[in-house]
């Protein structure tokens, strides 16, 4: 282990912002806001007669962001630790509220009314939980024994899966394989994992089986022209595959024009690769891809295991997230609602991805420059 | 605070590692959508957005021999409505109502309703269609379209047919020809949004239609326009129930006129016409003789006797005319020679049956010739036998008369004829003078034709030529001929007969002064017998000595007289008068004492 490339000390001198991933989050979302616009234009068009309806929330959000992105690079990471139990605290009352008082939109009831403004409980707790399970685990001193420790830290989370759970299936997912990733990061060996992997594969078959509609989903996957519910899954692979190598052109897409339902959400994916090809579609998996990579040097050399371990957290995040939606979209998996991240419509996500993306830069000062 | 350990790098390194594997996977995945699948998925995704409108391509001309266009393209409007663009519902709704003269509460139906695109009213003369047009009005679409007109209304309705809303033909040459006469139609390609909405600044995509071909027929403009008046005067003045006839050259098959009375209008051929013969020739009807009928399904069976060609979707008994096969078959196996003498006591035994003559008094003695003259029963019963069922029989195949004649008309009857092994002496002797069995009247023709233009099968036809649209080369239609065996000889044995026939027997009043002509009258009972009803007929050519034109009318069940000699073969005798000299055919100074006989 000796022979760890990057494994070297750093001088406090070094610490300077890592320009790479500053670059790539901008250039992200950058490219995300034109592509919202191309895609949300029809959709803004059609329903609130302004094409540039979606654009101006967003870009709003992404303001607030970067100014909150500002912050967190600036502010020591450590002075998280202080907040996480608070944070995450917050975060299960807020996915309680919304519960009972939450606004739904398109038959899920997701967001908190603050005025003007909504805000979706899900996205905050992503981040929550990061910094949550981070400063848990750095704080234990000793290892307990192996199953008890996993357990434990397991427990620590459900509640919180559970909640955003009832209403929102695949935050609840990402959320928990956050969790893994970062019990994985922290703890010595394979096997316990490999357990958990396949307990893992057998609830979600026994989950699955148990309501019919679950299996139709499946159903669905194999076999998309078959159900009427494949639809916005045969209309992204319409888009995808009517890209070809180098795309229709920036705003030449015919499938967001209402065949892909709310283009600008989950599916966006599909109308970049339209517009784009499969050269813009590859270019943004390798900016997601420069991105993570970033992460895992700013985890790697993290002063302590809390900074490692929020590491770990966010480039879990990131990458169950690009994964997961790039899966959705071209078919590879069965369908769920996964945004990707700093391009899909929504103003709560890309405020809480910058925030995240400040921690994930003030850590990554401590990589070595050169 | 504890510190991170190398094996805490590690496991990162080692989720990074899986995930760098799964995003590899998605991208092969991608490749894999965009470059493999991507011309499946993108033609699927265009079939999506493309909204397709046909146009119409132009049908073909049908003109005469000589170019008088018989059937033609007029230009009409389909008025629409795209309901997502009108800004003033009520000023369209007032004014289309009151350009199209349609009911207020109709168009409001159809412009209110919520569709991407109403159709209003379709066939509009384009006059109103422009003025629509005129108007400017918001979400009004004025497209134009061609409808088939026929510009000789009914003349030779049944064998021109006529076209359907979707541009193709529904009944006579419009069937037959459909294919060279449809063209092919362009389309309109335009881009739409997922609610149907075209596109803006998208571009249409645009595939001309090409025009169909003109068929160039055989049929004489003015030539059917006076047969097809003839038949409608014998069909009125005879109160019959139908009335046809056929010109045809005997030596190529060319039909010059088919009428059939009654014809019906093509510009209208779907309403009822009443089958009385109180109609005019110009096709119109009184509205009060009028009938509703009481289903569709009668409807449909009214409209269809309206609209078949009794020439050639019909079979009836032939009666006398028939004699012409069967002196040919008989001069030709040398059973009979011209100046024999036979006796007609007014019948003629055959096995244990009597078989009268016409004329029950019988003719008494007179040769063969003179029996064809008198269309004397028993001379042919005894010829028939004579011949024996094979021997005769070997001749329908021959000449061609079992089948059908291979017409370009949809729908041709082919003749009903005892089977060979099924025929008998009684059998035999009926089917001599033309009884017991039913031919097609253009068979008939046909068969004779083969006969008098010296032996050679032709194949009864309308089209002549079709012009192609493209580069207006007119390809010439050939149709089958085949030699019959019948030698010149007899050929020419039989229209001598035939022609005395004419200038001295039963057919004299089909004869024209100064022209030779030949012929054969028949009236032959319908059955039942005992309705006492009859089908008058003539079968007349000109010149006798080299036939250019074959003539023959059948009227049924005429009130009165039904004798073919006596109402059939002045039909023939007006029409040989006027088209003969039309044809060009010369005239021959007339022998002396000739002239008495015709009168």
């Amino acid at each position: 282990m000796g022979k760890w490339p990057l494994k070297r000390q750093v001088a406090a001198s070094d610490k300077t912002i890592d320009y790479p991933l500053l670059v790539c989050v901008l250039l992200v979302v950058g490219f995300g806001l034109v592509m919202l616009y191309s895609t949300g234009s029809y959709n803004g068009q059609v329903k609130f007669s302004d094409p540039a309806y979606y654009l101006k929330k967003q870009f709003f959000a992404t303001a607030i962001g970067l100014a909150a992105m500002y912050f967190t690079a600036v502010t020591d990471y450590h002075v998280w630790a202080r907040f996480a139990v608070a944070g995450y605290v917050i975060s299960l009352i807020l996915s309680t509220l919304v519960l009972f008082v939450g606004q739904s939109y398109n038959g899920s009831r997701r967001w908190l009314a603050l005025g003007p403004l909504s805000f979706q409980p899900a996205e905050f707790a992503k981040l929550a939980v990061i910094l949550f399970l981070a400063h848990m685990i750095s704080r234990r001193e000793k290892q307990s024994r192996p199953l008890a420790y996993l357990i434990g830290v397991f427990a620590l989370i459900l509640p919180i899966v559970a909640l955003v759970g009832t209403n929102n299936l695949s935050t609840a997912i990402i959320i928990l394989g956050i969790a893994v990733i970062m019990i994985f990061v922290s703890y010595p060996a394979y096997f316990p994992f490999l357990c958990i992997g396949g307990a893992g594969v057998g609830l979600m078959t026994v989950f699955l089986s148990m309501e019919a509609y679950r299996l139709e989903r499946l159903l669905i996957w194999k076999n998309p022209e078959k159900y009427e519910k494949g639809y916005q899954t045969i209309q992204g692979l319409y888009a995808i595959g009517s890209g070809g190598l180098f795309g229709k052109g920036l705003g030449e897409s015919l499938q967001k024009l209402g065949f892909v339902p709310e283009a600008q959400n989950d599916m966006i994916f599909s109308i970049i690769c339209e517009e784009l090809g499969l050269a813009g579609a590859l270019l943004l998996i390798l900016l997601f891809f420069v991105m993570i990579w970033r992460f895992l040097l700013a985890a790697q050399h993290g002063q302590d295991l809390f900074g490692t371990l929020i590491g770990a957290g966010i480039l879990g995040h990131i990458s169950i997230q690009v994964i997961l939606n790039i899966g959705v979209v071209t078919n590879t998996i069965p369908n769920t609602g996964i945004t990707l991240p700093f391009i899909s419509y929504g103003g709560t996500s890309v405020v809480f991805l910058l925030a995240e993306m400040g921690i994930a830069l003030n850590l990554s000062r401590c990589i070595p420059k050169r | 605070m504890r510190k991170n350990k190398t094996y805490n790098k590690k496991k990162i390194f080692v989720v990074f590692v899986a995930i760098a594997l799964v995003m590899t996977v998605l991208a092969g995945r991608l490749v894999y959508l965009m470059i493999f699948c991507s011309e499946y998925y993108g033609v699927k995704a265009e079939d999506l957005h493309q909204r397709e409108r046909s146009i119409k391509a132009a049908r073909g001309k049908i003109t005469d021999r000589n170019g008088v266009v018989l059937a033609a393209n007029k230009t009409v409007c389909t008025i629409s409505v795209i309901h997502s663009q009108l800004t003033d519902p009520e000023k369209v709704i007032s004014l289309l109502a009151k350009t199209l003269s349609m009911e207020e509460a109709d168009v409001r139906k159809r412009v209110e309703k919520v569709s991407s695109m109403e159709i209003i009213k379709k066939n509009v003369e384009k006059q109103i269609g422009d003025t629509i047009r005129g108007y400017r009005l918001d979400g009004v679409k004025v497209d134009e379209d061609f409808r088939r007109f026929y510009p000789k209304g009914n003349l030779a309705s049944k064998v021109l047919g006529f076209t359907g809303a979707d541009n193709q033909g529904i009944i006579g040459l419009e069937v037959k020809y459909d294919s060279q006469l449809k063209g092919t139609d362009g389309q309109l390609l335009a881009l739409t949004d997922a609610r149907g909405v075209e596109i803006q600044g998208a571009g249409e995509q645009r595939v001309e239609p090409i025009a169909g071909d003109d068929l160039i027929l055989t049929l004489d403009y003015n030539i059917q326009q006076y047969v097809q008046q003839e038949t409608y005067r014998v069909w009125q003045e005879k109160q019959a129930e139908s009335a046809s006839v056929i010109v045809m050259d005997p030596s190529n098959g060319e039909l010059l006129a088919m009428a059939n009375a009654p014809e019906f209008d093509l510009n209208d051929p779907f309403t009822l016409q009443t089958a009385e013969p109180g109609g005019q020739p110009d096709g119109t009807e009184a509205p009060e003789a009028e009938k509703q009928p009481a289903s569709e399904k009668e409807r449909q069976d009214a409209l269809n006797r309206m609209w078949r060609n009794n020439s050639i979707n019909d079979t009836y008994e032939p009666g006398s005319v028939f004699k012409i096969i069967t002196m040919t078959a008989a001069l030709s196996e040398g059973v009979v020679s011209l100046d024999e003498h036979f006796n007609c006591p007014g019948y003629k035994i055959v096995d244990d049956r009597r078989i009268h003559c016409h004329k029950r008094t019988g003719h008494g003695g007179q040769t063969f010739v003179e029996g064809a003259m008198n269309s004397c029963n028993p001379v042919f019963i005894e010829v028939g036998l004579r011949l024996g069922v094979s021997r005769y029989y070997s001749y329908f195949r021959q000449l061609g008369l079992l089948g059908k004649t291979g017409i370009d008309l949809p729908g041709e009857a082919s003749t009903i004829m005892h089977r060979e092994e099924d025929m008998g002496n009684v059998e035999l002797a009926t089917v001599a003078f033309g009884q017991s069995f039913q031919i097609t009247p253009i068979q008939l023709a046909a068969t004779v034709s083969s006969i008098i233009n010296g032996g050679t099968r032709v194949t009864p036809h309308f089209g002549k030529a079709v012009r192609d649209s493209q580069t207006g080369k007119e390809e010439i239609l050939t149709f089958p001929e085949v030699k019959t065996g019948i030698s010149p000889e007899v050929s020419e044995q039989v229209r001598g007969i035939l022609e005395k026939v004419v200038s001295e027997g039963t057919g004299n009043k089909a004869g024209v002064e100064g022209f030779s002509i030949g012929g054969k009258t028949a009236t032959s009972q319908t059955l039942p017998r005992s309705a006492r009803q009859y089908i008058s007929s003539f079968l007349g050519f000109a010149p006798a000595d080299d036939p250019k034109v074959l003539v023959l009318v059948i009227i049924r069940k005429p009130q009165g007289i039904y004798y073919g000699g006596t109402i059939a073969a002045p039909v023939a005798q007006r029409i040989f008068a006027n088209i003969l000299p039309y044809l060009g055919v010369e005239k021959q100074a007339s022998p002396a004492g000739e002239d008495a006989k015709t009168q």
